[in-house]
């Protein structure tokens, strides 16, 4: 359950006099049903360190969510058929739920939703670098379905089998809702690339603006990855940055070809012994500018999600007050 | 930004007729009645289920992962509560 | 249905189900909480569907929503508003969305060319109205300041709520009746909220008429424009 707030201190163990032979007694379980691919539970003691790991990546999952509403939802006024703009709603509002799913998978480790969003709305916790890059044309919303959710979903598979059990949970119920949206990027740029040249081009506008920054979503390379290894003792992490994004650029390339575009990669080639493409350095000069706060959109997204929050208080105050008034399971017994 | 944290609340859904409601999930809302609006909205929009039970987290009373032994095993050893534990001559029917 | 499709009348019902899914879309990111973000798409979503069969029936849905001109749409003026605050968002939500479930509801029960749309709509719609009770409820007996947004809503809002009870060529519903039956249900929710039902006219005063005549707000033309940019701007295209 999520109402964690107890938890961490329900160590009511089996008594065996000494405090710290007991928690190494439970450290013992831990890392046994941990090598055994168990499920860590809300209520299993666990190390801090990896309750505040995972606290950290979680949250910063749904975050990447909420604020990785806004790039897309700059398209939805503008939606060129009803047909797209029903998907586009659609899946805007599959972003919303995937934060919530998330922010209570955090919430079951004892951080509550408002202290999350309050980080987030602070800077500190960050979300998806990604969603710092701005979407300039209707292009762009197929560019994010193919890429951006392409990229996520590789790194989000291998998660629901995450160690601990609600987030895996929230993971599988998240990449079976998100299996649309990817196809639906894909096919939006499809229909473009066979369009007008005018749709055409754009379509390759938006694939040469999107590909490096979706390469750069797994992270830094293996060597600079400063929390990789741990996690991946800990199985929250299966794979490593860099496998992961070897992966990726493995499908999307056919892919590509498929679609009647290129990727702005000269050295992409198929290397025969390896059996893997061989890419382009990435320029990660760039990846750490924007994700010290200094990409196109990172003030523009943060602002916007303050001002939604702020602007929200007296509704959600208003919520509160009519439920304290009126029931007696409202928000008086928060 | 006093009293705008909704209190949380556990989410079963029943996905089809004939199951049991079983735990989908959680989320925040003023009070009941919102609650089991937006977990309609939240973990039924592609068809999940036909009924939903919403509980406030903190009505919840669960039994500590460290009784796991007293709990659960003493369930272990009793095997006649399982029809395998049975012995019942071939050809017997219906049994 | 292929025979007697009233044009008029797909084409009213059809228009304020599209510009107001417009409108409710334009609140993606800017919800005041995330659950709101789910049940806010929730009811455009409905809404656009409901718009798609509605200007099918007439035409290409597509060249209908996106090559006509402003006065040439027959949405009432009511969802064409643009959403202000959530209180008045949630009042156009009421004051529409029970229109349309009483006017959907007669719908379904007859055998006219809407009766199949308006079987399921009536039950998309009636989620919508009570959405709407459920907040103008929490809104109007919440806080002082929410009660405040909540009545200049109802007020700011009320001059526009006449024009659904007109007749509408194609539509075999009694009007006055329809009107009395809104004044009740919206009357006792208002009660219910600690509010009360606005007293000034329910219409402007322009005798040309009003969004069923062509004849739109202001900010409607901006949404158009919005709205129709992209998809004029590539003539033929298809997406």
């Amino acid at each position: 359950m999520a109402t964690a707030a107890a938890q961490k201190t329900d160590h009511t163990a089996p008594y065996d006099g000494d405090g710290t032979a007991a928690t190494a007694g439970y450290e013992r379980a831990f890392d046994a049903a941990v090598a055994a691919d168990e499920r860590i539970e809300p209520r299993d003691w666990m190390p801090d360190a990896y309750r505040a790991t995972l606290v950290r990546q979680i949250a910063q999952h749904a975050h990447s969510e909420i604020i990785g509403m806004q790039p897309e939802a700059n398209w939805i006024t503008r939606a060129p058929s009803l047909r797209r703009k029903a998907i586009l709603m659609a899946k805007v509002q599959d972003e919303a739920g995937h934060g919530l799913y998330l922010y209570s998978a955090a919430e079951t480790l004892g951080t509550g939703r408002d202290e999350l969003l309050d980080k987030l709305h602070s800077g500190r916790q960050k979300y998806s670098s990604i969603f710092n890059y701005p979407t300039l044309t209707w292009a762009d919303v197929g560019a994010i379905g193919w890429l951006v959710d392409g990229a996520a979903i590789t790194n989000q598979v291998p998660l629901c089998r995450c160690s601990y059990g609600p987030y895996a949970r929230a993971m599988v119920r998240i990449c079976k809702e998100e299996s649309f949206h990817q196809r639906q990027g894909y096919e939006l740029l499809l229909a473009l690339s066979r369009g007008t040249p005018e749709q055409h081009a754009m379509a390759q506008d938006a694939v040469d603006r999107w590909w490096w920054p979706s390469l750069m979503m797994f992270g830094p390379p293996d060597d600079e990855s400063q929390h990789s290894a741990q996690s991946m003792a800990w199985k929250i992490k299966r794979h490593s940055n860099d496998e992961l994004r070897q992966r990726f650029v493995d499908i999307c390339v056919p892919q590509a070809e498929s679609l009647g575009l290129t990727l702005p990669d000269p050295d992409l080639k198929w290397n025969e012994e390896q059996g893997h493409y061989d890419f382009g350095a990435i320029d990660w000069t760039e990846f750490w500018e924007v994700l010290k706060g200094n990409g196109p959109c990172n003030e523009q997204r943060i602002t916007q999600r303050r001002r939604a929050h702020e602007e929200g208080a007296w509704v959600r105050e208003a919520a509160a007050a009519y439920a304290a008034k009126h029931s007696e399971t409202g928000a008086t017994r928060a | 930004m006093t009293n705008t944290d909704w209190p949380l609340w556990e989410v079963f859904v029943r996905s089809r007729r004939g199951l049991s409601h079983t735990h989908a999930g959680s989320l925040h809302a003023p009070d009941a009645e919102f609650a089991l609006r937006n977990a309609r909205d939240l973990y039924t929009r592609r068809g999940e289920g036909v009924s939903i039970w919403v509980v406030p987290s903190s009505a919840i009373t669960a039994s500590s992962p460290d009784e796991k032994d007293p709990f659960f095993e003493p369930a272990a050893d009793k095997p006649y509560r399982h029809p395998t534990f049975y012995e019942i001559p071939e050809g017997v029917k219906h049994l | 249905m292929t025979t007697t499709v009233p044009t008029t009348a797909a084409l009213a019902l059809g228009d304020d189900a599209l510009v107001l899914s417009h409108r409710l879309g334009e609140w993606a990111g800017h919800a005041p909480v995330l659950e709101e973000e789910v049940a806010l798409a929730n009811i455009a979503l409905d809404l656009l569907g409901q718009a798609r069969v509605l200007l099918s029936l007439v035409g290409d849905e597509d060249e209908l929503a996106y090559l006509r001109e402003e006065r040439a749409f027959r949405n009432v003026q009511l969802v064409e508003q643009p959403n202000g605050d959530f209180a008045h968002t949630i009042a156009r939500q009421l004051y529409f969305s029970t229109y349309q479930h009483l006017l959907y509801d007669r719908l379904a029960t007859g055998d006219g060319p809407f009766a199949p749309l308006a079987a399921k709509a009536v039950k998309e719609v009636a989620y919508h109205r009570d959405h709407a009770e459920q907040w103008t409820l929490r809104l109007g007996d919440g806080t002082d300041e929410s009660h405040e947004r909540m009545r200049r809503a109802c007020e700011a809002l009320w001059r526009f709520t006449g024009e659904m009870f007109q007749p509408v060529q194609g539509l075999d519903v009694d009007g006055e009746q329809l009107r009395s039956a809104w004044l009740e249900s919206v009357g006792e929710v208002l009660r219910r909220a600690t509010l009360t039902l606005p007293e000034g006219p329910q219409s402007g005063a322009w005798s040309a008429g009003a969004g069923r005549q062509g004849l739109h707000t202001e900010p409607f033309g901006r949404m158009l424009a919005e709205m129709q940019h992209l998809h004029r701007s590539h003539p033929g295209a298809s997406w």
